[in-house]
């Protein structure tokens, strides 16, 4: 199977203009592979994974192309997309500890699920799948009141895998976990993959360190854009773009002092992807800059690297073997 | 679920022996005193007998007795039903000036009270889902919660009954028909009933609808309807969902608007002189009958506390959680 | 419909326009159609209940002035009473009762709903439980019931004594739902901290939580303000209201007791319902306005 995205724009309508929070985005996931979404809040990745399955009532479909297998995907259609839901592409959301109806059995809601999805599973099936994430049968019979935290998130995600699709998106899952129940919740998904359950997975998470163990490769986002991707070797020990460089130089490292190695961050914050509508057209020196963020790199404000050049957009370059950077100074 | 019906009865124990605490002291309590005004009030209209009301009243009222004493007395009276004798239609006991007129509040109230809860609500349900509806009930909606009920009383009074003439505006039957079981009085009845009926009715509705539609709209933005959309879930099973959690609140909030609807029919029966509770306390307020009026507010106590009971039980069959032990949502 | 700044041509990359948080819902606030309707009408009704009594002078407006049962004409604008008393009169000296009710009430219910959610919500346990059981049991009784008895008993009532015992009767539901938010807010961060610093529990509740719920706590207020206003028109209209002046509920009552509605003077029971309801529903409405402007994710519908 392939997933192909290719300069997807998803931009959300809000009172004061439009937020322009993907704005062309363009990747490749290959068959069995995982990968990591990477970046700081606001930089696009929960847009991504989001737009890839349901847009909500504010998100607008601006622009670009995603082909699963060939097949188009109808990201604006409602109806359309429904074929896919479930079925090819499902999702473990970052809220899965309610995203249980409170008021049923949690056997009784996967029985009615699939039955208005005109699906049926078979019991020991689920019974099996439930076993590979650690939870007994007898959890179909309880209310999601009378689980913990970290069994309501692996029922989630038996439910979102039980159709077997093609692709996973899993948002933030490890978020709100501690380090153990992150261990087990990681475990479990490379299971999952490993026996075939799921094709491929995308996932998404601002702990890149986490990500490193898991993904296969890791894709790092800045600013709606795609700053870097790579294999995760590669990345994690030869990054190109500065940010990425910058993110993992922050990470604090075990057994180093701050004394000897003092941790750093990236001063400033990402820009506002606000795009407000103008009543009259601004006069622009023709050719050059307006100063708007959206022409020319994003990420200069805060870059070490930055001058005049980057005041012009850099284009998504191939350095090395499936390692893509978007910056005029990696090549 | 032991535990749950037994807090409630705890309460409701308290409660009542609160509510006739309050009734015995406040007597007790107030400037002046009510034994003679009670007996100058009866010398004017039962001069023979006010000497013996004089003793008897203070007989009831025990005033030369200790006070712990006349509290134990006024419990014994209550258990033996004995609420006194109504100055009003002296020499007519409490409890069967009461009892008379109870049916009619009862008849007015249990059926506005459930019709305007169920049609309330499936009018929220359904303004939920369109907006045009949304536009026109949300309004209506407030307007009518906004109108105290004596005054819907007296405007429906004028428009249906005085200025068209389609109702009778004042009692519960005609005078010229005989109180029975024949069809001519009963149809007579209904069409005393149908306008203080209409009164209670229209205004609990709109706060019904009102509710119903934020509760669904809360409902249908939670996410275990977010989760169940992504996994391509059809709409009608989400609504369904979201329904059946949306009239959890509805139903506790039927308990705590008891008080409000009781109020509520009292002053409309006053508006159409509708032989029920509501125009006795009218009569015993203006007749000093504080007998009739302590008794009436113990009868009103009772009813609600039973009607409270009633609701916690349906309480249990609705929301099944209650069932396991967990707490559902009701302290 | 907004008014956005435009931008100046080479401005540096604008950022959301939001300085403070009050002054973004200030900016809200004057944008919400439902607070600005409410809160005009509401104010209209007041300046009427404040400013209408000064201007007739300082007559009584139980006065018989007038000829008897007269419709609305020139001289008197909403008609006459049976007795000949100015309708018009009594409606702007009734706004002020129910306005002073309302406020007393409101006040009154507001304080101890916060006393009781306050401590009930911070400090749990025993505490809790006590002040659970106390709510409920005030909760179940009927407060009409209540206050047509310690009413009946009162020989002189006046409107602040009223709105008194209003208030000592409407709070539970507060109570409950400031428990509630209380619970929420106990368990966060700077909660703790306030309480390693040894801060005093009211001390905590006073300058740590109150201010992070105080929309809440105002809206709250707004509520009981008009549920409080409802009570004493019932109240009044039953026959124990203020024994002296006028109240929207007294007018009621009075053309009730004297036969309006079947003399056809709709111009003496119309009036004193359609002020209580336009007080009440203008609070209501302009109640979900403030709702809007303090919860981000209400207005972008």
């Amino acid at each position: 199977m392939t997933l192909t995205v290719n300069d997807l724009r998803v931009h959300y309508r809000t009172l004061r203009g439009e937020v322009r929070a993907l704005d062309g985005v363009g990747f490749d996931l290959a068959d069995g592979e995982i990968l990591g979404l990477a970046g700081e809040s606001g930089c696009g990745k929960t847009t991504l994974g989001k737009s890839l399955i349901r847009l909500d009532g504010r998100m607008r479909h601006a622009g670009g192309t995603v082909t699963l297998d060939g097949d188009e995907l109808p990201l604006s259609d409602d109806r359309a997309m429904n074929a896919y839901r479930f079925h090819r592409i499902s999702l473990v959301p970052q809220y899965s500890m309610s995203a249980l109806n409170p008021t049923r059995r949690i056997g009784r809601m996967i029985r009615e699920l699939l039955a208005s999805r005109g699906v049926t599973v078979d019991t020991d099936e689920l019974h099996r799948r439930l076993a590979l994430v650690g939870l007994e049968p007898d959890v179909l019979d309880r209310y999601p009141i009378e689980l913990s935290g970290g069994m309501k998130q692996r029922a989630v995600m038996v439910i979102s895998t039980l159709l077997d699709p093609s692709v996973l998106i899993a948002d933030e899952v490890t978020s709100a976990l501690d380090v153990s129940n992150q261990q087990a919740v990681v475990g479990a998904l490379t299971g999952l993959r490993d026996k075939g359950l799921v094709t491929s997975m995308i996932f998404v998470t601002h702990d890149l360190g986490l990500t490193s163990h898991i993904a296969d490769s890791i894709m790092v986002m800045y600013a709606g854009k795609l700053a870097e991707k790579a294999p995760t070797k590669a990345l994690t020990t030869g990054p190109r773009h500065p940010y990425t460089k910058m993110l993992i130089g922050s990470l604090p490292q075990v057994g180093a002092r701050h004394k000897d190695r003092p941790l750093s961050g990236i001063e400033g914050s990402p820009p506002s992807l606000l795009d407000p509508p103008t009543r009259r057209p601004t006069t622009t020196p023709a050719g050059g800059p307006t100063g708007r963020v959206f022409d020319g790199c994003r990420f200069r404000d805060r870059c070490p690297l930055a001058d005049s050049g980057c005041a012009e957009e850099p284009p998504v370059v191939e350095v090395a073997p499936r390692h893509t950077v978007a910056c005029w100074k990696a090549a | 679920m032991r535990r749950y019906f037994a807090r409630k009865l705890l309460i409701y124990a308290l409660t009542f022996v609160v509510a006739v605490t309050v009734n015995w002291m406040i007597p007790r309590f107030m400037p002046g005193d009510p034994v003679s005004a009670m007996v100058a009030r009866a010398r004017v209209s039962q001069p023979e007998a006010a000497e013996a009301m004089r003793s008897y009243y203070n007989n009831l009222f025990g005033f030369d007795e200790p006070l712990w004493q006349q509290y134990l007395h006024f419990w014994g009276a209550l258990v033996r039903g004995d609420f006194g004798i109504s100055i009003f239609v002296f020499p007519t006991p409490v409890g069967d000036v009461l009892l008379d007129a109870l049916p009619y509040t009862l008849g007015l109230m249990i059926p506005a009270v459930l019709l305007s809860w169920f049609v309330g609500n499936w009018i929220g349900a359904l303004s939920a889902r369109r907006k045009v509806l949304d536009n026109t009930v949300l309004p209506a909606g407030y307007l009518l919660t906004a109108m105290p009920y004596m005054w819907i009383a007296v405007i429906l009074a004028w428009a249906l009954g005085a200025k068209a003439g389609w109702f009778p505006i004042s009692g519960g039957y005609s005078l010229d028909i005989q109180p029975g079981w024949s069809a001519a009085f009963v149809l007579d009845a209904l069409h005393h009933w149908v306008l203080p009926f209409l009164s209670l009715f229209l205004v609990a509705l709109g706060g019904w609808a009102i509710g119903m539609r934020n509760m669904i709209i809360y409902e249908l933005e939670s996410d275990y309807a977010s989760y169940l959309s992504a996994l391509g879930a059809p709409q009608r099973l989400i609504r369904r969902y979201a329904f059946r959690n949306a009239v959890l609140p509805q139903v506790t909030g039927l308990a705590l608007q008891l008080g409000v609807l009781v109020a509520g029919a009292l002053v409309t029966e006053i508006v159409f002189a509708y032989p029920g509770l509501g125009s006795l306390i009218l009569a015993a307020i203006q007749n000093q009958d504080f007998f009739l009026l302590q008794g009436a507010f113990l009868f009103i106590v009772i009813g609600v506390l039973i009607a409270n009971f009633l609701i916690d039980i349906v309480y249990v069959v609705v929301d099944p959680r209650t069932r396991t032990g967990m707490a559902g949502g009701t302290s | 419909m907004s008014t956005l700044p435009d931008p100046a041509p080479d401005a540096p990359p604008a950022e959301a326009p939001v300085d403070r948080p009050g002054r973004e819902s200030l900016h809200y606030a004057v944008r919400n159609p439902k607070l600005i309707i409410g809160v005009s009408l509401v104010a209209i009704l007041l300046a009427v209940g404040v400013i209408g009594p000064v201007l007739l002078g300082d007559g009584n407006p139980n006065e018989y002035v007038g000829p008897q049962a007269a419709a609305p004409d020139g001289t008197y604008w909403m008609g006459t009473t049976t007795f000949g008393q100015d309708v018009y009169a009594q409606f702007v000296h009734g706004l002020r009762a129910t306005f002073l009710v309302g406020v007393v009430g409101g006040a009154i219910a507001a304080v101890i709903a916060m006393l009781v959610g306050f401590l009930a919500g911070y400090r749990g346990g025993v505490t809790d439980e006590i002040l659970n059981m106390l709510t409920n049991v005030v909760l179940v009784i009927p407060a009409l019931a209540v206050l047509l008895i310690i009413n009946a008993y009162m020989g002189v009532r006046s409107v602040a004594v009223q709105g008194l015992f209003i208030g000592l009767t409407s709070w539970p539901w507060a109570a409950r739902a400031i428990r509630a938010q209380t619970f929420s807010l106990r368990t966060r961060e700077f909660v703790d901290l306030a309480r390693l610093s040894g801060s005093g529990t009211w001390r905590i509740v006073f300058r740590e939580i109150a201010p992070n719920m105080s929309s809440y706590l105002f809206m709250m207020f707004i509520l009981l303000f008009g549920g409080s206003i409802l009570i004493a028109s019932s109240l009044d209209f039953i026959g124990l209201g203020p024994t002296e002046g006028v109240s929207l509920g007294l007018m009621l009552q009075s053309a009730q007791q004297w036969s309006a509605l079947q003399l056809g003077m709709w111009w003496w029971f119309v009036p004193p319902g359609a002020g209580i309801t336009a007080i009440v529903g203008a609070l209501y409405v302009a109640n979900v306005g403030l709702d809007e402007v303090f919860n981000p994710k209400l207005r972008e519908s």
